[in-house]
């Protein structure tokens, strides 16, 4: 079975373990670098991006993120999105800078602007992870502002991108985790087992 | 239970603030401070409990003009104190826009009888408990996170151990007993059978469970967490403290390493004098602030 591990420094980690163990994975909580050792991917859960990279900074944990990075798939959702983005606004803050997107912090609004829709993924995610439409859980959610060349859209919602990969990066602004349908989490898993490393 | 897509959103933001802590902050100043140290978000309030504590009187909603400033300071979500059953004043905040609403014992209540009707809200709400019971009826009215009381204010964690326990050993005991056991049970609890028997099946409650009330030192934080809590509230501990900055970074690392020792112990150095603490079995019945609330 593929080892994945999930940031557990704040946020719905616990939620993602779930998912993974209905996709079909063991999840181990990654709080220091020690624990990336032996993993086969990463997730970087829903959260407040702030207090993560606080937290990423103090503990010393950005090199070795981005190091594994570059060596394995990585998924991130809503603050993942945010931390893996190579450009964040709203305001402007650091981040892991693995993936070619720029991302825009609260960008829907306050919490009463959060909502669950209906988004219907394209032909590539139906052909590799199933067909049909999904449901997405907004929470406070960032906005995909641009995507670079060799970033592919998987879904959008209103026209704006919110599922996006690049190589072994998969992002998503929403959070497929609060919902049973395992695709999402199934497809990153894909990622995991073909052996592409982290071919750009 | 309530899985529409309304409640589904309110509790996916507490999920989002799982495993992190929520400080309270009077004014913009210190919503920075507490956003910069990593807090995951800030409760906005007029004063801190241990100055109500200390200065009494009728406590109500903060001041909207603090909180608006408080609101476009900072990034992370904002909180914001109504009054229980303050209906109103939580009308308010929601035109004002604040993220989560705390119907607080620590304010003045403004209904001896009734809590807010916190269904009707778009705005997600959450509530105090003692004990299961005080949890169930507050989720059947809506709150979308349930926090321990504790006792706010104090400086002393007894209270939030007490009621973190009680509520942890309620849901143990609720998970082996029987069909017609729960009938009784949820009479007993003055709850809906309907999350009662939820309960006895998931061994947990249905909404994210926090802790708050007596939070001063990040040992105190990694306590509540190990008895259970998903993520910390933290009051006067952080700016009744002699170094807010160093305490609040100091916290904010116990909530994620909790179950390290050694992190905590760096976690705990260097952090000057906590706030004054308060021998809760001393304080009148009149002066507890855990018992306001129905």
């Amino acid at each position: 079975m593929k080892r994945v591990g999930i940031l557990a420094l704040q946020g719905d980690f616990e939620a993602h373990g779930k998912a993974l163990a209905r996709a079909g994975a063991g999840a181990v909580f990654v709080r220091t670098a020690g624990d990336l050792e032996g993993l086969d991917g990463l997730i970087i859960p829903g959260g407040e991006s702030t207090t993560m990279l606080k937290l990423l900074r103090e503990e010393k944990l950005m090199d070795p993120l981005a190091e594994f990075g570059r060596r394995r798939p990585v998924f991130g959702t809503c603050a993942g999105a945010i931390l893996l983005a190579r450009e964040v606004s709203n305001p402007v803050q650091d981040s892991l800078a693995l993936m070619d997107i720029a991302v825009e912090r609260n960008a829907y609004g306050r919490q009463l602007e959060s909502h669950v829709s209906k988004v219907q993924p394209d032909e590539e995610f139906a052909r590799r992870a199933g067909a049909g439409e999904m449901e997405a859980v907004f929470i406070r959610a960032p906005i995909i502002r641009r995507v670079g060349e060799s970033v592919r859209v998987l879904a959008r919602s209103n026209g704006d991108p919110v599922l996006v990969e690049q190589g072994p990066y998969l992002v998503a602004t929403f959070h497929p985790e609060l919902t049973v349908d395992s695709r999402v989490h199934r497809l990153f898993l894909s990622k995991l087992s073909d052996g592409n490393g982290a071919r750009r | 239970m309530y899985l529409d897509d309304s409640f589904r959103v309110k509790v996916g933001l507490a999920e989002m603030l799982k495993g992190g802590v929520i400080m309270d902050v009077t004014n913009a100043e210190q919503a920075l401070i507490a956003e910069k140290a990593g807090a995951s978000a800030v409760m906005a309030l007029e004063r801190v409990p241990a100055d109500i504590r200390k200065e009494g009187g009728v406590a109500r909603m903060a001041p909207i003009k603090k909180i608006r400033e408080i609101m476009q300071t900072v990034s992370i979500p904002v909180m914001a104190k109504a009054r229980i059953g303050h209906f109103m004043e939580a009308r308010v905040l929601e035109a004002l826009g604040v993220d989560y609403i705390d119907e607080s014992e620590v304010l003045t209540p403004a209904d001896e009888e009734h809590h807010i009707g916190k269904r009707d809200f778009k705005v997600p709400f959450v509530c105090g408990a003692r004990n299961l019971g005080e949890a169930l009826r507050r989720i059947a009215e809506g709150a979308a996170m349930i926090r321990t009381k504790g006792e706010a204010g104090s400086g002393n964690i007894v209270e939030a151990v007490r009621h973190m326990r009680t509520i942890q050993k309620e849901m143990k005991q609720l998970t082996v007993l029987g069909k017609e056991e729960l009938v009784a049970e949820s009479k007993k609890l003055q709850a809906p059978l309907e999350l009662v028997e939820w309960v006895a099946e998931n061994g947990k409650l249905p909404v994210p469970n926090f802790s708050a009330g007596g939070i001063a030192t990040p040992a105190d934080a990694a306590l509540v967490m190990q008895l259970g809590a998903e993520a910390v509230f933290v009051g006067s501990g952080i700016f009744k403290s002699s170094d807010p900055e160093a305490r609040a970074r100091a916290i904010v690392k116990a909530a994620t390493y909790f179950n390290d020792p050694a992190k905590l112990l760096e976690a705990s150095e260097e952090l000057g004098m906590a706030m004054p603490g308060i021998d809760v079995s001393k304080l009148q019945e009149s002066e507890l602030l855990q018992t306001r609330g129905w």
